[in-house]
């Protein structure tokens, strides 16, 4: 019997193909599913607007369910409410920083627009903890994240930016 | 009505398309590694948000275009941007100087149309709201970084925000079809942004120790498919590739 509960339990083996520590429903972009018959359909918010994962995402989401013998998939995507790094579980979060990514902090609210020093809030080094780090630059290998690096441990890492 | 949202969506996505076109060319040429990403960063977000506004589009339209046709199968009299972003990149000032301007001016623009009555639409500028303030954070820093720099970056901040200034009247023209979409609440009516505008943007020119130009107004006509003789030249080489394998698929 095909439900709800389970599609997002067979979505959690979908990987963000750059973020391969965390999956698709705990990175938030999986909004929802419905079970209507033989057809499922799962409706996700892209996380930005240029990111080029979200066509691999979207074909994943359909052949894990395939695999798991749903012939009828319709994904579907929703822009409103848009994305937000808030939207990321605990656990994720956790396995961010496990994996060295440094997880983001709440999504900034009020309007910071041409502030001259950029987000204040210290990002802590996922490897050593230490608090002492500095931001390199606010984008990095990918959409989602910046750069920095870590004065203690001389370590550099990316951090998920909050958005 | 739905002619005059088409041809304001072709608007908000060739904008973006001609920048982030713009932007990618200096993709392995950035100054700085970290500013190749960066530049590369903008691009890419700038690229994504106009394939959702053309996609959008060809919805609208209503004709089974999607938006690798528009963006592709287009030429030159029917691209619909501000003439502003198809000159050529310049030097990294023109460059900086050119994304804060239009930055700027696409924060309000997008903030208007969070309020959109079109939901798809409303969504879209949502999320590149968000995007779009990092642009404009990004390109404020480096307008300050060089304007109050050294001698010789000073003075190249000062001849891209002059050579860049005459072609910011036209983010403030209005027509028709920016009437009939402000009127049905569509659409934001663009002549109404250029207070909010001015105060950012002579704010960070103050504190980039630069000085506000005063020119007067270029030549416009990018919204009714009239451009500079660049942007043929940057299409040539944006389209070539589709339309050398017509069809093709990944």
């Amino acid at each position: 019997m095909v439900t709800t509960d389970w599609v997002m339990e067979v979505l959690h083996e979908v990987k963000d193909p750059e973020v391969p520590a965390i999956d698709v429903v705990e990175l938030g972009i999986v909004r929802g599913a419905v079970v209507e018959g033989e057809r499922v359909t799962v409706t996700v918010t892209p996380t930005y607007s240029g990111c080029p994962a979200t066509k691999v995402i979207e074909f994943e989401i359909e052949s894990a369910l395939r695999r798991h013998g749903v012939a009828d998939v319709v994904v579907k995507t929703i822009f409103n409410p848009p994305w937000t790094t808030d939207w990321i579980t605990e656990e994720a979060r956790e396995k961010l920083r496990v994996y060295g990514i440094a997880p983001p902090g709440k999504a900034p609210q009020g309007l910071d627009l041409v502030s001259l020093s950029g987000p204040t809030r210290t990002i802590p080094c996922p490897y050593c903890g230490s608090s002492n780090t500095v931001r390199e630059s606010e984008f990095g290998s990918t959409a989602c994240k910046s750069i920095h690096s870590c004065k203690s441990c001389h370590q550099p890492f990316e951090h998920f930016k909050a958005i | 009505m739905s002619q005059a949202l088409f041809e304001y969506l072709l608007r908000l996505g060739d904008d973006r398309l001609v920048l982030g076109h713009r932007n990618a060319e200096w993709c392995g040429h950035g100054p700085i590694l970290e500013e190749d990403i960066a530049i590369s960063n903008l691009a890419l977000d700038l690229t994504g948000e106009a394939q959702l506004f053309l996609e959008l589009a060809g919805k609208v339209e209503g004709l089974g275009r999607d938006a690798d046709q528009l963006a592709y199968w287009r030429d030159e009299t029917q691209f619909r941007n501000l003439q502003l972003l198809e000159l050529p990149k310049g030097d990294f000032a023109f460059t900086m100087v050119r994304q804060f301007l239009f930055s700027a001016w696409s924060h309000f623009l997008l903030e208007g149309l969070m309020q959109s009555k079109h939901e798809d639409l409303k969504g879209i500028a949502a999320k590149a709201v968000k995007e779009n303030r990092y642009h404009l954070r990004h390109a404020s820093e480096w307008v300050v970084r060089l304007g109050d720099g050294t001698e010789e970056s000073h003075q190249r901040a000062q001849a891209a925000l002059d050579q860049a200034w005459p072609w910011t009247g036209e983010f403030f023209l209005a027509d028709d079809v920016d009437r009939v979409v402000a009127a049905e609440g569509l659409g934001v009516n663009p002549s109404g942004l250029r207070p909010q505008w001015e105060s950012i943007v002579n704010d960070v020119i103050r504190r980039a120790t630069l000085t506000v130009p005063n020119t007067p107004m270029r030549m416009v006509g990018g919204r009714k498919g009239r451009h500079t003789e660049y942007l043929g030249h940057m299409l040539a080489d944006m389209q070539i590739v589709a339309r050398s394998h017509p069809g093709a698929k990944w």
